[in-house]
């Protein structure tokens, strides 16, 4: 047991150094900036008076090593000064608008996770049938597809012609819960088609890998019966990759929602990166980055752990 | 959207055409077992059941989709079909004993590959109109001078596109490329040294992999503008780890073997042994890789040209043209689609292609 301890703190602590060095590099990005802050927000026609006042609210006058640690003491309890733009404290910008996508995302995984694991060990245990070659192009069709593309083709259809669900996910205070997950289904059916795609390859790769193992070979020289040789033999092996194959996903889910909450007008915090990307809203742009690559690394890191605990090796140490 | 519903039923009245349908799927059903071809016998009589299911269920308009959709599957195909043999006709003896096991799918990729080609290398001979060009009011409808219709400005949407094929296909594949020598480059000098320099880059590609690669392309993009050497750069950086990751492991077991020992031996440098032992011996991962790269930049360029961050106006984009046109959808019109469906297409031609590339070089493991 104590072994499978270290390794999982070991991996926290290489996840945790991966995100300072992170944090490292989205600070210093902004101070390659030609000029600094201060003259890439207020333009060329600002006056000398302008931009040192400027400099002067925002301590830019205190070298870049003093600032970067300030910003990292305040994001660590989530205050990340204030926005450029609005003057408002960054964390109301955005505070609210990150619990609106993870609600999306959950909705998304929700359904992804278990239709595609089914799907995927169904394709994989029907390998080479038709069944197998439909279901592949029709998952790498729907790789290939842009986010935006699946978003309004499900528009079109669902929301033009059908006028079955809204095509903008706006969300209002004191809707019920029906309501939301009505309103909110189309960019989670756009999610769930994409991760399902991914997630079912995945699945598939996985347990053909598995079953190509000299171990289910012999247990089917044996004569175990299909369904012993896959639950009592391939599962439990099976689940190390399968979760590693959930939590990849899921972080990917993290990534494709900024174009589909784009697409759909969904308050969630990519479109507010975005927004801060084309007005270079810096503090903004900063935190949301910081948010996104550290739910990104919790992911991954969940998908390591996972792989470590579901380890049979590693359970029952010999 | 009277165009497109006698386009359905291909210009007849819907009774006519479900008798015509059904005595064509009869008539092709019965020759296929007549002359014993089984598969082709099930699958034509099987769409000939479910349309008759569907039939009942949709009426006309329904079995109209089937058939369209059937009919472009079989078109797709016997293009695919003919390609191949084709390619085999023209391809040396060598290739051509490759290319003969090429699936369907993979003959359909290259085709698409090959009509995306010309038609960037010849767009200013093709389109009807030029890229900027002002020609008539905006969202003007489809006439016989304009294929498609106008855009938001009354620019060709037809033109538009064709030279959309030159910019978005281009600007993805120049910072693929980038991303690739980069990579290959880093990943076979890690290989061939090792030690120190082998770990420092080694430890660079776990950074900017576990940062999400949109997220890192806002963040640069946010710093240095949105300009075309800005996005090539980003996009290139953030994938070269990608390259340089497979490139270090398939060289990585190509340096242990015992004619790269001899060459040392030989006293060749370090530049010799790359060029002439190394790379001619894990080209066909690479090769597949560089697909796999492409399809992951384009997506990535286009995501961000559909954001208002990538090419900048008044050149043809795809991913934008999408984003300027998305109101088109409310009415119920698919033009503003048809930019992204581009997308979809290359993507997936492409991702055809690897897909038996990558088949081939595992040694056809399942």
């Amino acid at each position: 047991m104590g072994d499978i301890l270290g390794l999982v703190a070991k991996r926290l602590g290489l996840g945790l150094l991966i995100l300072l060095v992170i944090s490292v590099i989205i600070f210093f990005m902004v101070e390659l900036l030609p000029g600094d802050i201060a003259e890439a927000v207020l333009g060329q026609g600002a006056t000398e008076e302008n931009v040192r006042n400027l400099r002067e609210q925002m301590g830019l006058n205190d070298p870049a090593y003093v600032r970067y640690f300030e910003w990292l003491r305040g994001a660590i309890v989530l205050d990340f000064g204030k926005s450029i733009v609005t003057q408002e404290p960054v964390m109301s910008v955005i505070g609210e608008r990150f619990r609106n996508t993870l609600f999306l995302a959950t909705y998304a995984a929700v359904i992804a996770v278990p239709f595609a694991i089914i799907l995927g060990v169904i394709v994989a245990l029907l390998r080479n049938s038709v069944f197998d070659r439909v279901a592949n192009v029709l998952t790498l069709t729907s790789i290939s597809s842009p986010e935006f593309f699946l978003g309004y083709i499900l528009i079109l259809f669902f929301s033009v012609k059908w006028g079955m669900f809204p095509a903008i996910a706006s969300l209002s205070d004191g809707m019920s819960f029906g309501d939301l997950l009505q309103r909110t289904f189309l960019p989670a059916l756009t999610l769930v088609l994409v991760v399902t795609a991914h997630m079912m390859r995945m699945t598939r790769a996985a347990i053909i890998n598995l079953l190509a193992s000299p171990y289910i070979e012999m247990a089917k020289l044996k004569g175990t019966p299909p369904w012993k040789v896959i639950v009592r033999h391939a599962l439990p092996n099976a689940w190390a990759p399968i979760i590693n194959v959930v939590a990849l996903n899921l972080a990917y889910l993290i990534t494709g929602v900024v174009l589909v909450e784009v697409v759909f007008v969904y308050p969630g915090i990519g479109q507010a990166l975005v927004d801060a990307v084309s007005k270079r809203d810096f503090p903004v742009v900063q935190a949301s980055c910081l948010i996104f690559a550290a739910t990104f690394i919790l992911l991954n890191l969940a998908a390591d752990v996972g792989a470590i605990l579901t380890n049979p090796r590693l359970r029952h140490p010999k | 959207m009277e165009d497109i519903s006698t386009l359905f039923y291909f210009g007849m009245s819907p009774s006519i055409f479900a008798i015509v349908y059904y005595a064509v799927l009869l008539v092709a059903s019965c020759a296929a077992s007549y002359y014993n071809q089984r598969s082709m016998f099930l699958m034509i009589f099987s769409l000939t059941l479910v349309s008759i299911i569907v039939g009942i269920v949709g009426g006309a308009s329904a079995l109209s989709m089937i058939a369209v959709t059937a009919f472009a599957i079989a078109m797709a195909a016997m293009v695919s079909y003919a390609f191949r043999e084709f390619l085999i006709l023209i391809a040396s003896t060598e290739l051509a004993k490759e290319l003969r096991t090429a699936p369907l799918t993979a003959a359909f990729g290259m085709f698409i590959i090959f009509v995306y080609a010309i038609a960037g290398i010849f767009a200013p001979w093709i389109a009807p109109h030029g890229e900027a060009e002002v020609i008539s009011s905006a969202f003007a409808p489809a006439d016989e001078n304009m294929l498609l219709g106008a855009d938001q400005l009354g620019r060709d949407m037809f033109s538009r596109l064709i030279y959309g094929t030159r910019n978005s296909v281009g600007l993805a594949l120049t910072a693929t490329l980038l991303a690739f020598i980069m990579g290959a480059l880093l990943g076979l000098l890690a290989a061939t040294k090792g030690g120190w320099f082998d770990n420092l880059m080694g430890r660079i590609a776990d950074v900017i992999m576990s940062i999400p690669s949109l997220i890192f392309a806002l963040l640069m993009l946010s710093i240095f503008g949105p300009s075309m050497p800005v996005i090539i750069i980003a996009v290139s950086v953030i994938y070269a780890p990608r390259v340089f990751r497979l490139t270090r492991a398939v060289a990585g077991d190509v340096v242990v073997m015992d004619y790269i020992e001899a060459a040392k031996l030989r006293g060749e440098g370090m530049w010799y042994l790359i060029r002439r032992e190394i790379l001619p011996n894990s080209t066909a991962p690479l090769v597949a890789e560089f697909g796999l790269e492409f399809c992951f930049v384009f997506l990535l360029v286009a995501g961000l040209s559909f954001l208002g961050l990538g090419i900048q106006p008044p050149t043809a984009d795809w991913g934008s043209m999408v984003r300027e046109n998305a109101t088109l959808i409310s009415f119920g019109e698919i033009t503003p689609l048809i930019p992204a469906a581009a997308i979809a297409l290359l993507t997936v031609g492409v991702n055809f292609v690897v897909d038996w590339m990558l088949h081939r070089s595992s040694g056809l493991k399942e």
